[in-house]
């Protein structure tokens, strides 16, 4: 089993354009087990999405490292997918082609064309792969941005609240295909939501962060069997336990942006 | 029912234009034409939209289209008889810089060798400057757009030269040229480089960083980047620099045929004028007009089909 990440002391500070500084992470330190689900919940603007983009790599950690099985991360990789908050398909090409961008860039189209349709499939989007981007819904842009980020079959996939922008139902909907996705290819699942249902229905583990700057305020484990039923009353208590800290750690801030 | 009469309405408007030509005599101060030309002209435009009349029975779209065109060609239509009357019929504008219609059309006809040969001439001219000047502005706008260092220095050279208007250019470019065809070609050259530069630069600088943190994030190196995402990306923005470049290329395209040039539709309207002919300078502008239409139509078809997936999304 492959795709375990190792944040050591992981640190990053934001420079504003008028010279104050803000610092988003002060010494992380966290451990995801190969094939685990976490989940980073935590006040809204408290460095979740910072800490996402450091193990993607997109922005390295000022201090401190990040590993993928004993390998520091410096820099974007194809073992790390990474699915956004807005879909950000490439307007420019159809579904399929959105889809299949990741192995033309690698040169490895011609061998792995099959999986293109294979992820079209498991993600439901049949019959719309010569759509454009803005002729499907959002469900669907999510959707194939999931595919888009599952092709290249990375170790680890950071998810960084894809499904933030969607509705309950297709939200709801999306969470089972996405415990599907992780069952079928046992990845590591890495993923930032401001939802606590959501965080306990899919996690194994729910790390809850402090607000700025975010540290590891407590690492819940959740014991529950799958498929869970969100009404049941061990779920409801781990939804209490988590709100109570979360309270504890600040809890919604208004803050319009996202570190 | 109501459609059609819709779309009958150019008949009546061109049936005006042709009733008050053949009925009115040319006024006596204007000189006598070769034969009634532009009542000739008429009878074309009628035949063209009889044959549009008739097909659009049996296509869906073009009856739409011709449904929703019909009104505007009927008050065109009634504005060339207008424009008829004013001045072949009545001489309301000095004779000699407004001759009569039927000798403005008859131009066409009895210079079409010598104009079919400055069409050829013109084109061959600003096919060659576009190519040069388009490619050399794209891969200039590519360079200024993705890398910092060729943005430092090309950058403030582009702003500081690329405003002179191209024309201008002429004194010294006939020194630095040892053929005035070759400077021809270097000042539509430049009228076109200069908006594709700038527009190919501005639409990469930009296209927004998430797409290609996307693209890092699925393993695409440089190249595949600017390539796959950042000239498509900035196809839009591109496109609306080719459109600039085609005007300013036939803007230039008629000081740039005064050098020297033997033909050409630049030429054709310089030389005419000299020679006070101006029934022939007015159909020179109405080919040249008509060509820059036809021009513009293709790039529009072009951009329409390789932005077919910004339809509905991005207009202009």
């Amino acid at each position: 089993m492959v795709g375990e990440i190792k944040i050591e002391h992981a640190r990053k500070t934001f420079v504003n354009p008028d010279g104050s500084s803000v610092t988003a992470l002060e010494d992380v330190n966290l451990t995801v087990r190969p094939g685990s689900f976490v989940t980073f919940i935590g006040p809204s603007g408290c460095g979740k999405t910072t800490l996402l983009r450091a193990i993607a790599g997109l922005d390295p950690a000022d201090s401190g490292a990040i590993f993928l099985d004993g390998e520091k991360i410096t820099q974007p990789g194809v073992e790390r997918g990474y699915a956004f908050q807005q879909a950000n398909l490439f307007p420019w090409l159809n579904i399929r082609d959105n889809i299949a961008f990741g192995l033309k860039a690698r040169k490895e189209y011609k061998e792995k064309k099959d999986d293109v349709a294979k992820f079209i499939e498991m993600t439901g989007l049949q019959g719309f792969e010569n759509s454009y981007p803005h002729q499907v819904s959002g469900g669907m842009r999510q959707r194939a941005a999931l595919a888009r980020a599952l092709v290249g079959h990375p170790k680890v996939l950071l998810l960084d609240e894809p499904l933030g922008a969607l509705d309950a139902f297709t939200r709801m909907n999306m969470q089972d295909m996405i415990l599907s996705l992780w069952k079928e290819y046992n990845m590591t699942m890495i993923m930032v939501t401001h939802d606590v249902d959501e965080a306990i229905y899919l996690s194994d583990e729910v790390v809850v962060m402090s607000a700025r700057p975010a540290k590891v305020e407590q690492i819940i484990p959740i014991d529950l069997f799958r498929p869970r039923r969100r009404g049941q009353d061990t779920f409801l208590d781990y939804r209490r336990k988590i709100l109570k800290i979360l309270d504890f750690a600040g809890d919604i801030q208004d803050v319009d942006y996202y570190l | 029912m109501k459609q059609t009469l819709k779309k009958a309405l150019p008949f009546l408007g061109l049936g005006f234009a042709a009733v008050t030509d053949r009925a009115i005599p040319n006024s006596t101060q204007q000189p006598e034409a070769d034969g009634p030309y532009f009542f000739y002209f008429l009878l074309i435009l009628a035949a063209a939209y009889l044959l549009a009349f008739l097909c659009s029975f049996f296509f869906q779209g073009l009856e739409e289209k011709l449904a929703h065109k019909a009104p505007f060609l009927a008050g065109a239509a009634l504005l060339v008889a207008a424009i008829n009357l004013a001045i072949s019929k009545f001489a309301l504008l000095p004779v000699l810089f407004f001759p009569c219609l039927d000798r403005v059309f008859g131009v066409f006809a009895a210079d079409r060798a010598l104009l079919l040969r400055c069409i050829l001439a013109s084109g061959k001219l600003l096919i060659i400057g576009f190519l040069i000047g388009g490619g050399l502005g794209f891969l200039t706008g590519v360079l200024i757009g993705f890398s910092k260092k060729a943005s430092y220095w090309i950058s403030p050279i582009m702003k500081f030269v690329g405003p002179i208007p191209p024309t201008s250019w002429s004194p010294l470019v006939l020194s630095l040229f040892t053929t005035a065809y070759a400077a021809s070609v270097f000042m539509v050259a430049l009228a076109v480089w200069f908006p594709v530069t700038l527009m190919t630069s501005s639409g990469i600088q930009n296209v927004g960083n998430s797409y290609f943190e996307v693209a890092s994030t699925l393993g695409a190196g440089k190249f595949h980047k600017i390539c796959h995402v950042a000239i498509p990306a900035a196809m839009p923005s591109i496109f609306l620099g080719i459109f600039y470049a085609t005007c300013s290329a036939f803007v230039t395209l008629v000081t740039a045929e005064l050098l020297g040039a033997d033909a050409g539709l630049g030429w054709y309207l310089n030389w005419e004028k000299s020679m006070m002919m101006y029934a022939n300078v007015y159909a020179g502008l109405i080919l040249i007009a008509v060509i820059c239409t036809l021009a513009i139509t293709l790039v529009f078809k072009l951009k329409d089909h390789v932005l077919v997936w910004q339809r509905g999304v991005i207009k202009w």
